[in-house]
């Protein structure tokens, strides 16, 4: 840990955020959607002003000294990635859009090889539509049965459920880490375990949990994981795929372009070793660079900082919002990140962001891209606030103070 | 009058919170379901026409303040009309939250209570929503009518 850089929530650190120098509707800005997209530091955006100004050239090709450069840093930021998650060789580390692209990479290869008729893939009540519909689409093209682990009223798999539902059938288990939509964490490594044991593949959604609390695939246990470079302060365009070496071998290749070949012919055409292999045509090298930068500040700031730091404004807001008059947090399990759903009696999510918005506080009214979330607690939207390493007890403040706003408004 | 309280007038609050013509019309001869995926409004219109006039209108469903104003504000502005005096209506109303209309224009009536609408850009499909449906609706139109 590098003990000059800022405290998370810190001026210090606040400032290397440029955007929240801005105004909004006049109002300071309050970034509360972070689960949706964060904030940029400098550092991140100079990284690709860099690439554009210094070493822009495409990677893999050229003779020349650019294309060598470039192709450093975008191998450089593989071994960045690698040595963040606790990978034990940069070639586990695929370059993908972002999570979605990677959940459907592994859906239409290894779920489109490994599933057959009557086979199942278990899944949870609590995913993100990007970790529903790909699998729904390759379980629907193989025959195959898509399992759902059920959720209680406070947003925990049901104790004992997801165990239950693990059959000789089941070939892919696919799970979130932490809910976008609620905030739960899911016990992930025992269910990786269990699932293991069942002989399943082991799928693990860690875009909520990477920017929030140290993530090491050795730990947990499972086959795959993926998340957002976007979600963790990292360029648009950045995501990451990490795949055991010995399953990534097994697979056949997903897109077909230039990158990922090895040789090709008209009559045939073999493949690129892994990773390059699932990486077809000229990859977004910026944004891979601009995300080996935002994992190395998250670093030197300390993953460990910045959990404290967020459980602490978390269990802060979860106080300050919950004790409001007419206001219910949705979503009340044991362990929690970043996440504070919530609905005020009589009026809609959708209401509350827009008088929040005019007050400069940003958060997220809606689904969240979790229906069947919002179906099984009865609800048609939430409002959420989702916090990152830039938030601050200000900010709480500002939120709590734009609900009490939002009541007066309505009358109640 | 701050945006917000242009937005949220008494008369918007007020149908939002005890909406006209709540509920399903039975029987009904004209029927049609509309959804805003962007934030989970979802509003039904049943209609019962008679000469070509709506004799009588309900709407249902579960959406925002000014969804459900919009939609309790429209059932009781067309009742006893036809189609083209309602698509007349509409068209007023349209141009009234995209900022093109004007509050005065004497065919809105009670609607021009929507005018605050037109400085919030992202909420005009909360306010048209329920007209959409109402044309769905007449339309006899099978397949839920999205705002996307």
């Amino acid at each position: 840990m590098n003990n000059s850089a800022p405290l998370p929530g810190s001026g210090a650190l606040r400032a290397e955020f440029p955007i929240l120098e801005r105004k909004v509707h006049g109002q300071a800005l309050v970034y509360l959607d972070n689960a949706a997209t964060t904030q940029k530091p400098r550092c991140v955006i100079d990284k690709l002003t860099e690439c554009y100004t210094q070493w822009n050239a495409n990677v893999h090709r050229g003779v020349h000294l650019l294309s060598q450069e470039a192709t450093e840093h975008y191998e450089g930021a593989r071994s960045v990635v690698a040595r963040f998650i606790g990978a034990k060789t940069s070639d586990e580390i695929v370059f993908v859009r972002g999570a979605t692209e990677g959940i459907n990479l592994v859906a239409q290869t290894l779920g489109r090889t490994l599933l057959g008729a009557g086979d199942e893939v278990l899944i949870t009540a609590l995913e993100h539509h990007s970790n529903i519909v790909p699998w729904q689409l390759v379980c629907r093209e193989r025959g195959a049965t898509l399992v759902v682990c059920p959720i209680t009223d406070a947003g925990e798999l049901v104790p004992g459920a997801f165990e239950s539902l693990l059959t000789p059938r089941t070939k892919i288990a696919a799970f979130t880490w932490v809910s976008n939509a609620l905030g739960t964490v899911n016990p992930v490594a025992g269910m990786c375990a269990a699932a293991q044991r069942a002989g399943a593949i082991t799928f693990v959604d860690a875009c909520q949990a990477v920017p929030h609390f140290r993530v090491n695939v050795q730990t947990i246990g499972c086959d795959f994981l993926v998340f957002s470079g976007h979600k963790v302060y990292a360029p648009n365009g950045s995501g990451v795929l990490w795949g055991r070496k010995a399953v990534l071998d097994t697979m056949p290749p997903w897109q077909g372009g230039g990158d990922m070949i090895s040789s090709v012919t008209f009559e045939a055409s073999t493949w690129n070793r892994v990773p390059h292999k699932f990486e077809a045509g000229t990859p977004d090298y910026p944004a891979a660079a601009g995300l080996a930068t935002a994992l190395t500040w998250l670093d030197a700031v300390g993953m460990e900082r910045v959990q404290a730091h967020e459980t602490a404004l978390l269990a802060l807001a979860t106080n300050r919002v919950g004790e409001l008059p007419g206001v219910r947090i949705i979503g009340t399990a044991a362990q929690k990140a970043s996440v504070l759903s919530f609905v005020i009696a009589g009026i809609h999510p959708h209401d509350i962001g827009t008088i929040l918005d005019r007050k400069g506080v940003a958060i997220r009214a809606g689904h969240h891209c979790a229906q069947p979330v919002m179906d099984r607690l009865g609800l048609p939207a939430t409002a959420r606030a989702s916090f990152g390493v830039s938030n601050n007890s200000a900010d709480i403040d500002a939120l709590v103070d734009s609900i009490r706003m939002v009541q007066k408004l309505f009358g109640s | 009058m701050s945006e917000l309280e242009d937005l949220y007038q008494e008369m918007i609050l007020g149908h939002a919170k005890a909406p006209r013509n709540f509920g399903r019309l039975e029987p009904c001869n004209a029927q049609a379901q509309g959804y805003n995926p962007l934030c989970g409004d979802r509003i039904g219109v049943s209609l019962l026409l008679s000469d070509g006039r709506i004799a009588d209108v309900r709407f249902d469903g579960a959406g925002c303040a000014i969804c459900t104003a919009s939609a309790s504000l429209m059932t009781e502005s067309v009742k006893g009309r036809t189609r083209p005096e309602i698509d007349a209506v509409f068209h007023r109303v349209h141009d009234l939250v995209t900022g093109k209309g004007n509050r005065d224009d004497p065919l809105l009536g009670k609607l021009a209570v929507f005018g605050g609408v037109s400085e919030f850009p992202m909420r005009v499909k909360c306010a048209t929503l329920p007209w959409h449906t109402l044309n769905a609706a007449f339309d006899q139109s099978s397949t839920p009518v999205s705002t996307e």
